[in-house]
């Protein structure tokens, strides 16, 4: 009798436990599950979907493992025992042949879902894009509008609903730039543009980060992606044109020297062509590349 | 000033480690060192260590050499994660922890380093030191001598490693270093090249010991062993061997690359003047991605041994095994891409790559479901190795399951680089490699010294590792779907992560009382050596050669060398009757001499990586110098044998 109150008494701590835990994350965000735009909406579908499939062998396995294991225990005389049957062309054939028809068919969804969430790919919408163009620093982001001929630094706004063009590159070390509610990452890396195209489809101020080491200010890389309404992004535009900041190729590089902050700046006037500046600044001459590139969509880069 | 750099190159007063936990680290190690030196001169005891242990080219020695390295490395990459835990439970909103950043990150490229290339390569090399040759029924391996030499470059790279606490600082890139953070120009000091240089001798004396494990095993098999009559462990070592010889010249070569970059100031993978990150992210992975294989392998060949052992039951599906492991040996130098989905390859790349990392999922799971209908009608015996293997299957299933979810390239696109992938990995390689291995040592421990390991505290330390690792584990897969990266010393409040990283500092903690408890199995089984002695020569019931000879095996193996007729071709033996087995004559044997030569050639490599680490020439070209004259009068050598007389081997044999 004593022996049951006390595995009562561990059974109830155990469900008492998992009982907090699981409160406790019910407070969090599960910033890579809980998607706040199109793109990262269809990355955790493909998340679910490849999960469920794989139950397909996972429940197996788990319970032939347990039923083996307890069922030809040595001390179990209710068995037959078969100590040279090794092989079985049926239930060899069955384990190479279901996993590959499972594998054939995520295959399928790899091959579709590569190319309808490549980063590269512009997003289907009326609406006309926002370009951003990303420069990763030690250990900061600089966000440059070339529409709108300003610039900030550790946070920067769009309107929902709508494409955002991001161009991406790196002053610094590798980077990886990533808003995990809006959608998957890509790498900065200094003398080339990588590609992002999001789009945010509810108001929010969404965590952004670096996803990969770049030195001691790798952890405080971190900014603030805010979606906001239309009205209010085209007022954020008139404010951030008051700014007194410019950034000109000076204060371009005082920006750039290796600094760990996290206070966000504004600049309005940005120096011609910055992005592209940054970009050849890691290039040799021969190879410099042309600001056409960047002009995808027919946007004009300078001015607005 | 000019004499002092040409004699001290790049060394100063100011190598020191200022803070007090790297200098705390140092000064143990230190200590430790001392401490041992005077033990071992006050038992004299140097002697016979030379002569017995350290210049003995003897397969088992070395075996053991490998794994006492290996575990004490496995303790300070265990420390290394004690502390990251630490840093990661503390340093939320406007606390920053114990650790200083710099630290920090030397701290985790430190744990990744040593843990793949001196706990768990150490383990892997020094089993199949253990078990292959007598497993395959020959008196030692193809190259003795080379064999001795792999393993005191093993040890230089260790030296090299663990000499960077005290001396200048280790790297601060990560356990990959990726460029351009690893170049000159963002890592100026001398962490880089210890990372460089302990690798890069290291990884030669991998490329070695592959070498000589494939010849060992495609020209010393025991006769009538054809290869489809190879006992499972002995053919996954062989194809980690020939991933071992096909990925490591590359990991030379990488490095290489990157020491001209950082050493003449070329300009391979810089951020500027032509350099190309991106080509070293792939080389690295070219062999990195094989290297995973390289450590699992001989792990799954491990636990084909044990669990048809302990089932009573020949192993399931043997030609479907062998077929399988063939295929994850070709596919796995095709999927390196999938560490960088995120580098901005075309859908075609990504879709490619992530389409043939799946594939490897198929012959894997061929492996899980024929162990599986290896118990299937057997009678199982639970011995503490197949907890390790019933634990490895639920662990790396899950781990499995984690790893094909991010071959889907956009799904990577959300888990690249963060704590979810650091827990997928961390569940394939402690389920897989080293739960793999501390069932081999469980395994093979009476046929090296003659008895049994407790099973009481072996049981033990399994359920300490298993539920450590859960509770280490899980939370950052949980971590991973909130968005939390590796690798950040310090993140904010509102985020409310800080419980999740205590829990998993909980788990490492376990796993620590874990090892502790294995380190006690150690002990205790010493003092009870006599119940538990091993007077058979097969406490396991066993299959394979091996368990022919007697424990602990002879230094010579085999009186005579076995005629194999059959699969487990012990079994089959001790199934036949008497009369049918044949009594051989024994025969004088030749064999090689101990070879201090090796031990040398260990401390050249030693000097010649500090002093390139240290921009020290004279001293390189000294260590060259000094290496190339042993190393002549060693190949100078025309019979580095010596007879054993038959007369010998019967007195030995009959003492047992």
């Amino acid at each position: 009798m004593k022996k049951r109150i006390k595995i009562f008494v561990i059974v109830l701590v155990i469900v008492g436990l998992i009982s907090l835990f699981v409160w406790y994350l019910s407070g969090l965000n599960f910033e890579v599950l809980n998607s706040k735009g199109p793109i990262a909406l269809q990355e955790r579908n493909l998340i679910y979907f490849a999960l469920l499939l794989s139950l397909v062998i996972v429940i197996p396995v788990f319970s032939l493992t347990i039923f083996f294991a307890y069922k030809y225990r040595e001390s179990n005389n209710n068995t037959t025992y078969r100590p040279d049957w090794d092989r079985s062309f049926v239930f060899e054939s069955l384990w190479w042949i279901i996993p590959s028809i499972l594998i054939g068919i995520l295959a399928v969804v790899t091959w579709n879902s590569s190319y309808q969430l490549n980063p590269y790919k512009s997003l289907n919408s009326n609406v006309k894009p926002v370009v951003i163009q990303v420069v990763a620093l030690d250990w900061r982001w600089l966000f440059i509008y070339p529409n709108s001929n300003i610039a900030t630094v550790d946070y920067f706004k769009f309107p929902i609903n709508t494409p955002v063009d991001f161009y991406i590159t790196s002053a610094a070390p590798m980077n990886s730039f990533w808003i995990p509610q809006l959608g998957g990452q890509i790498y900065a890396m200094a003398g080339m543009s990588t590609e992002l195209h999001l789009m945010a489809s509810s108001y929010g101020n969404y965590r952004g980060l670096s996803a990969n080491l770049s030195g001691v200010g790798f952890s405080g890389m971190t900014f603030s992606a805010d979606a906001v309404s239309n009205a209010a992004f085209s007022n954020w535009l008139k404010y951030v044109r008051t700014s007194n900041n410019r950034l000109s190729l000076s204060n371009f590089n005082i920006l750039a020297h290796p600094t760990i902050s996290s206070k966000t700046i504004n600049y309005y006037g940005v120096y011609p062509n910055l992005y592209v500046k940054i970009i050849n600044n890691f290039m040799s001459s021969k190879s410099e590349i042309k600001h056409k590139i960047f002009t995808k969509n027919n946007i004009n880069m300078v001015g607005m | 000033m000019i004499v002092a750099s040409f004699w001290l190159g790049r060394l100063n007063s100011h190598i020191f480690p200022t803070d007090i936990i790297t200098l705390g680290a140092a000064l143990s190690i230190l200590f430790g060192g001392v401490v041992t030196v005077i033990v071992v001169t006050y038992y004299k005891k140097w002697h016979y260590l030379w002569r017995e242990l350290f210049t003995s080219v003897d397969h088992k020695k070395i075996g053991i050499m490998y794994i006492i390295v290996a575990i004490l490395m496995l303790i300070r990459g265990g420390i290394d994660a004690l502390m990251m835990r630490a840093q990661q439970a503390t340093s939320v909103g406007t606390s920053h922890g114990v650790l200083a950043t710099s630290t920090f990150q030397q701290v985790f490229s430190a744990h990744g380093t040593i843990m793949i290339f001196f706990a768990a390569m150490g383990l892997m090399f020094g089993i199949i030191n253990l078990v292959l040759p007598l497993q395959i029924g020959t008196r030692d391996v193809a190259f003795p001598f080379l064999n001795l030499t792999s393993f005191w470059l093993f040890v230089a790279g260790m030296i090299l490693i663990n000499l960077s606490l005290g001396i200048g600082q280790f790297s601060a890139a990560g356990w990959l270093a990726y460029p351009p953070l690893s170049e000159l120009k963002y890592s100026p000091g001398v962490g880089v090249d210890y990372w460089i240089w302990s690798l890069q001798i290291a990884g030669i004396g991998s490329l070695m010991s592959g070498i000589n494990f494939l010849t060992t095993i495609i020209k010393k098999r025991a006769p009538g062993m054809k290869f489809m009559k190879m006992p499972m462990f002995s053919w996954s070592v062989l194809c980690a061997m020939t991933l071992v010889v096909f990925a490591f010249p590359i990991l030379t070569v990488t490095l290489s690359l990157l020491f001209l970059d950082r050493t003449l100031g070329m300009h391979f993978f810089t951020a500027g003047h032509g350099g190309n990150m991106m080509m070293y992210v792939n080389l690295i992975w070219a062999w990195g991605h094989p290297e995973v294989y390289i450590l699992i392998l001989p792990a799954f060949g491990v636990f084909s041994e044990v669990v048809a052992t302990f089932s009573r039951k020949r192993l399931f599906g043997y030609r479907t095994m062998v077929w399988a492991l063939i295929l994850i040996t070709i596919l796995s130098f095709s999927v390196w891409l999938h560490h960088f989905f995120t580098m901005g390859a075309g859908a075609d790349v990504n879709g490619f790559f992530g389409i043939m990392t799946m594939i490897i999922a198929i012959p894997t799971g061929v492996k899980i479901f024929n162990w599986l209908f290896t118990m299937f009608h057997g009678k199982i015996h639970f011995s503490a190795p197949m907890y390790w293997f019933l634990g490895f299957v639920g662990l790396f299933t899950i781990g499995g399951v984690a790893g094909v979810i991010m071959a889907i390239p956009p799904a990577d696109f959300q888990f690249h680089n963060s704590l979810f992938l650091v827990a997928h990995f961390h569940t394939m390689i402690v389920s897989g490699v080293l739960f793999g291995y501390f069932a081999g040592i469980h395994y093979w421990f009476p046929k090296i010294f003659g008895y049994k390991l407790d099973e009481k505290l072996g049981r033990v330390s399994f359920y300490m590792w298993f539920i450590g690792f859960l509770l280490a584990f899980i939370p950052l897969y949980i971590l991973g779907f909130l968005g939390a990266t590796r690798r950040i010393d310090h993140y904010s409040a509102s985020l409310g992560w800080q419980p999740l990283f205590i829990i998993a500092g909980v788990g490492v903690v376990i796993i620590a009382g874990a090892v502790a408890v294995s380190i006690l199995q150690q002990i205790v089984s010493y003092r009870n050596r006599h119940q538990l002695l091993d007077l058979t020569g097969d406490p396991w019931n066993g299959r394979t050669l091996e368990w022919s000879v007697p424990s602990p095996a002879p230094y010579y193996n085999f009186a005579t060398i076995p005629i194999v007729h059959d699969r487990d071709a012990f079994w089959v033996s001790k199934n036949e009757s008497k009369e049918k087995k044949r009594v051989l004559e024994i025969t004088d044997i030749l064999m090689p001499v101990n070879a201090p030569v090796a031990v040398y050639i260990g401390i050249c490599a030693m000097l010649f990586g500090f002093s390139m680490i240290w921009h020290i020439w004279w001293l390189s070209i000294v260590s060259l110098v000094i290496f190339f004259i042993v190393l002549m009068i060693r190949i100078s050598d025309e019979n580095p044998y010596y007879l054993l007389s038959a007369q010998k081997i019967i007195e030995h044999e009959g003492n047992i």
